[in-house]
């Protein structure tokens, strides 16, 4: 995939590993002549089908972006993208896959040491002295629904409404039989002064 | 008794404590959201039709895009969006499994996987200076192992293996100062023919060895005049070129390796011929195509060098290039095109009398002119020639055309949105139908069934689908009336090509189009642009029977200078109810805040000489301006001088012809930026429309902050002039971030602040009194948001009781803009992961809901973030009272949320704006985001509280009253009998 006329050549790996090992050896070399450089790295997506849901993340839909959208590349079947003619200085690249998410990369391409690269995590400050890009994470787009469980039932406002009628209708008879028949005499006899309708008077009496 | 009330109360806290982000369930997909995928105007086409299985066609567009679609119905197989200046140049197919693409003026060279879009090689060619890129792919028919890819581009001759893209050899032919416009390869004998210009009339060819790129011979000859336009090459040893009159075509010889050159009067072919004829680039072999006046011309190169005109077209045409259909036997297609019929002709090169094909296709009248057309042939169950052709249109609509039918068409001028408004849709007549209800009645308590089923996760795999199928295809979001939400709406977008069309906002259905006459191209309008779309009348309390129309904004030109033209459109219909092509020019809109007696929107057109024009042109206006006259202010940001201006209207025109609508007006303040040390790069406002629920803002300590809350507030970011280009140009030391909020009736900086090794570009949002930017911290070489509030000091004594009852307060006085306000700003700045392409901010009817933003990243997504993140108050240990307040603990960075991607799994790729609209229900924003796809949802930043949600459970309640109702009776039942044994004892 080299290209012969290369003009300086600086091959910076930004090897995505599926494991969680953030690692990578940078190595460099430059030749040639004309004025830019040209960045190599390689970003590794885990292999599709990992997760029981669908992916939407394939690596022919990931791009690399950098400095916020001066160029765009896509990633070749191995993984591997470049950037040609980029000048010196300090550059930002960016990877967008659509399941995962990866941290923008600080790239500084060295103007008086030609051959010399270096690479940083934004996210965490890390520095590539030997080489990374790996998803920190990937990315879960939607809520999973919660099997169905009878807490979940109870948990609704018609679950509760139900759970705190039979709480009334079974536990209160069991506190009023604790209670003193004298104290519940009184306090019937104040409802019915207060005029609280009860339950069996609302109802029409069968006899 | 207290003990169950207690747990109740339990019960409900627990409830409302369960918090909800923004956040979807796979099945909800499609539901309140759409999505649709489009390509842009077609350049290049390539079919490939040639193996059983899957026929496809390849294209490339002018929004940058490399696609595969489907030949029988139109959809994409896959696509791909290169860059935004990453032009492609050139499309083809190389080895029958990889597409070819050469892009950004022939400097990279792709090859895709045919079947799935994969990028299979990248090789960047790479030259010193800039050319006409030119790819040549040699069509070996047979398959040869060392297939060879020859590009011309950056003034180098380049040769690529196709297999792996490695370049085998490389001729610079920039030091000879030769314009090449033509390489021919002949497969033969292996020699690369380069042919082209020094100067515009000294011709040059280089015989190249294919092999090794060896340069075997040149050639050259002045010609006595000098040519215009370019080289055509007709046959593999014939070129032909005009002359720089424009009346003779010179005929340029290589036979038997001399240059020979013969000019011919183009009166000579036509008789009364006059114009400018320009060469048609349409490759076919021993003819070309001449355009004259608005005829086409197609004139055939006889053996001896004879030019014998064989057709003449008279109307609008197309030509296609050439397709060979058997050995030795090409064809090619020219499609003329007259009101809603298009003629499509397919013609054998060689033998001139008998039409391979001759077919009539009726068309919508909306699509305008054909622009490009590509044509493929196919054998037929007969075993003759059967012809299709893929027609690009004006609207940048893109057809297939087949056995005089369209077989699918694309509106693909919807991907280059320009700007959009919305509309209402019309109210739902009286009297609905009881039966319709009743049918009705049994399918809706079956749905809700299904529904609880599905809730309840004892359905099966048919249910969920029926369940899902069902939910898709509610009638009820795509209805063409008003709903009581006002979910239901009609987005008015104008595209680049001059179209307009409306979507439904439930399924994003075109519901009309119309292609604006005034934005065509015609001779009094060369290169017409669309720039801004307005709801021109918006009915509501008067005039109901009306319907809503927007007016479109448009210029005869891409420079300021261009007169203007202006578009009225019925919002119902589509119908253009008035144009007008008045002779001022447009440098900016005001839409005023007035409505005359028709609930016409009062307009200000200003132009570039220093004058205002009033719309709609009546005496009504007229007087509704007079009256306000003295409070219409407006800026203008004069980007390259680093000025901003501040006007007032001051009187009518002094002219010699009177015209009643137009005004002077003054300056009333500037401010200057010093152009040495800064430079504007973005300037934003608040939305004219706006709602603000209250000013007040109760703190935790029981304090009262007022927000500033002023329409006529412009944020303005300013740059150092180093760092004014893109990441990676500048240095920390040489940067900085200046931003600004002034008043614009006043001109007056209410805040300044100075962001140290900070850089652009800055997208910002302003709403109520608070303004996010987002831009580039280059010492932490990360991005940052930043949030500006500003509050209003005045009002902060207010606070006193006392005061309030004796009536010493200033609640009641308007706020004005005259008034010198003491303000106070907080502001924080949080790092944030992605770059950004737009930011937005949602808008609710009432503006009680919290606010949400809307970023759209850079990986073409649209995160929703909430902002109480970005709240200056934020600190790193929250006190009791603050956390209740819902202050979240500081972070230096602000969290991404994958849950909280308004898109979900989807890109809206290329994206460019996001527009928020907000519907009738308090608690949810309509959210429309446009770039080469068009999404659309709707987002409630605080969940739906006043509304039951989408999976509400009817079935679910109507169990649980027959469950209550149930046990109401046992009970009773329970205790009567207890009472009766009671008695008994």
């Amino acid at each position: 995939m080299a290209s012969t006329m290369r003009s300086k050549q600086l091959v910076l790996l930004l090897f995505v590993q599926s494991c969680f090992a953030l690692f990578s050896s940078s190595f460099a070399h430059s030749s040639g002549s004309t004025e830019g450089y040209t960045i190599n790295g390689r970003a590794k997506i885990p292999s599709v089908g990992t997760k029981e849901f669908f992916l939407p993340g394939k690596i022919s839909n990931a791009k690399v972006i950098l400095n916020g959208g001066q160029r765009v590349t896509f990633l070749r079947p191995d993984g591997y993208f470049s950037f040609h003619n980029v000048p010196a200085g300090t550059h930002l690249i960016e990877v967008a896959a659509i399941g995962y998410f990866f941290s923008p990369v600080r790239v500084d391409v060295s103007a008086r040491n030609p051959g010399k690269i270096q690479a940083a995590l934004t996210e965490n400050r890390r520095g590539l002295d030997e080489f990374v890009l790996e998803p920190l994470r990937e990315e879960q787009y939607y809520e999973i629904r919660e099997p169905f469980s009878v807490m979940s039932i109870v948990k609704s406002p018609m679950g509760l409404m139900v759970g705190f009628m039979l709480l009334v209708v079974f536990l209160m008879p069991k506190l009023m039989e604790n209670m003193d028949p004298e104290e519940m005499r009184r306090a019937q006899e104040e409802m019915r002064n207060q005029g609280v309708p009860s339950l069996a008077n609302l109802l029409p009496r069968s006899s | 008794m207290a003990m169950a009330i207690r747990a109740f109360l339990i019960f409900v806290l627990f409830l409302s404590s369960t918090q909800f982000c923004f956040s979807l369930y796979e099945d909800q997909v499609g539901l309140m959201d759409w999505h649709h995928q489009y390509l842009g105007k077609v350049k290049h086409a390539v079919f490939h039709t040639q193996k059983t299985g899957r026929k496809r066609v390849l294209v490339s567009t002018e929004e940058n895009v490399v696609a595969s679609l489907d030949l029988r119905h139109g959809d994409i197989f896959w696509r791909q969006i290169l860059g935004t200046n990453d032009a492609v140049d050139a499309l083809d197919i190389a080895l029958g499994k990889y597409i070819i693409t050469l892009s950004s003026d022939g400097s990279i060279l792709r090859a895709w996987n045919l079947p799935d879009g994969q990028m299979v090689w990248e090789s960047s060619l790479q030259g010193l200076k800039m050319s006409k890129s030119i790819l040549n792919i040699p069509k070996n028919l047979k398959a040869n192992k060392d297939d060879l890819i020859l590009i011309f581009g950056q003034g180098c001759l380049h040769a690529v293996s196709s297999i792996d893209g490695e370049v085998l050899w490389k001729k610079d032919f920039s030091g000879q100062s030769i314009e090449v416009q033509q390489i021919i390869h002949s497969p033969h004998n292996d020699i690369v023919y380069v042919a082209g210009f020094v100067g515009s009339s000294n011709f040059y060819v280089y015989k190249v060895n294919a092999k090794n790129g060896e340069l075997l011979k040149d050639n050259n000859v002045e010609l006595p005049s000098g040519t215009y336009g370019e080289l055509l090459s007709v046959s593999s040893d014939m070129f032909v070129v005009l002359e720089d009159t424009r009346s003779k075509i010179v005929m340029i010889d290589l036979k038997n390796e001399e240059i020979n050159y013969k000019y011919s009067h183009i009166s000579d072919l036509i008789k009364y011929s006059s114009g400018q004829a320009v060469i048609l680039p349409s490759r076919l072999p021993g003819i070309f195509a001449l355009q004259l006046n608005s005829h086409s011309i197609l004139i055939k190169v006889a053996n001896e060098g004879g030019l014998v005109l064989v057709e003449k077209i008279n109307d609008a045409a197309a030509i296609s290039d050439a397709v060979s259909i058997s050995e030795g036997q090409h064809a090619f297609a020219f499609v003329q095109h007259e009101d809603n019929k298009i003629y499509f002709t397919v013609k054998d090169v060689d033998n001139w009398n008998a039409d391979l094909l001759k077919e009539r296709i009726v068309i919508d009248n909306q699509r305008g002119n054909i622009e490009k057309i590509f044509i493929n042939n196919y054998i037929r169950t007969d075993r003759s020639n059967g012809f299709r052709a893929l027609i690009a249109m004006e609207d940048h609509s893109l057809l297939l055309v087949q056995q005089g039918d369209i077989v699918w068409s694309r509106e693909d001028g919807l991907a280059s949105v320009v700007d959009v408004t919305t509309s209402e849709l019309p109210v739902e007549k009286k009297g609905v139908s009881v039966a319709k209800v009743e049918q009705n009645l049994f399918e809706w308590l079956k749905g809700h069934m299904l529904k609880l089923k599905g809730t309840l996760m004892i359905a099966s795999p048919e249910d969920v689908v029926a369940i899902q199928a069902m939910r898709l295809k509610s009638s009820e979001k795509s209805k063409m009336t008003r709903d009581h939400n006002g979910f239901r709406k009609l987005l008015i977008v104008l595209t680049r090509a001059g179209k307009v069309f409306a979507l439904h906002t439930g399924d994003g259905r075109i519901v009309w189009s119309v292609l604006l006459r005034t934005l065509r191209k015609s001779d009094a309008c060369e290169r017409p642009v669309g720039l801004n779309i307005y709801q021109w009348q918006v009915p509501h309390h008067h005039a109901m029977d009306e319907n809503p129309s927007v007016l479109v904004v448009g210029r005869c030109g891409p420079s300021l200078a261009a007169p203007a033209v202006l578009s009225f459109i019925d919002a119902y219909t589509g119908r253009e109810l008035n144009s007008l092509s008045p002779a001022h020019t447009v440098a900016q809109v005001i839409p005023l805040p007035y409505t005359d007696s028709t609930e016409q929107r009062l307009h200000l057109i200003i132009d570039v000489n220093q004058q205002a024009y009033l719309y709609p042109k009546t005496p009504k206006a007229i007087d509704i301006l007079q009256h306000e006259f003295s409070n219409v202010y407006w800026y203008s940001v004069e980007v390259d001088n680093g000025i901003i201006r501040g006007h007032a209207l001051n009187s009518r025109c002094n002219r010699e012809v009177v015209d009643e609508y137009c005004f002077d007006f003054r300056d009333l303040w500037s401010i200057v930026f010093p152009s040495e040390s800064e430079r504007i790069i973005t300037t934003t406002r608040r939305k004219l429309n706006e709602v603000v629920h209250t000013q007040a803002k109760v703190m935790t300590d029981q304090d009262v902050m007022y927000k500033y809350i002023s329409k006529n507030l412009l944020f303005v970011a300013n740059v150092a002039p180093k760092a004014r280009g893109e990441i990676g140009t500048a240095t920390p030391e040489e940067s900085w971030l200046v931003i600004y909020i002034i008043d614009t009736v006043t001109g007056r900086i209410l805040h300044r602040m100075t962001h140290h090794g900070c850089q652009g570009p800055v997208h910002a949002v302003f709403s109520e009194n608070w303004v996010v930017y987002h831009y580039f911290n280059l010492r932490a070489h990360r991005h940052e948001m930043s949030v500006i509030e500003v509050y209003d000091q005045s009002r902060a004594d207010n606070k006193d009781v006392w005061k309030l009852l004796v009536g010493k307060h200033n609640l009641t006085s308007p706020i004005s803009s005259y008034s010198r306000p003491e303000v106070i700003t907080k502001s924080q700045s949080y790092y944030f992961t992605h770059s950004v392409k737009a930011i937005e901010a949602t808008s609710t009817a009432k503006g009680i809901t919290s606010k949400q933003l809307l970023i759209g990243t850079i990986g073409d997504q649209v995160l929703a973030l909430d902002k109480r993140f970005l709240d200056p108050r934020r600190t790193l240990n929250p006190s009791q009272a603050e956390k209740e307040e819902g202050i979240i603990p500081l972070t230096d960075s602000l969290p991404i949320v994958s849950q909280s991607y308004i898109t979900h799994s989807l890109k809206v790729e290329g994206l460019r704006g996001i527009v928020t609209v907000p519907a009738k229900l308090e608690s949810t924003s309509l959210v429309f985001a446009y770039g080469v796809d068009l999404f659309f949802t709707r987002i409630a930043p605080s969940r739906t509280y006043d509304s039951l949600t989408e999976d509400f459970s009817y079935a679910l309640l109507l169990i649980t009253i027959v469950a209550l109702v149930a046990a109401i009776f046992v009970s009773w039942v329970l205790s009567e009998r207890k009472e009766l044994q009671d008695k008994w004892r």
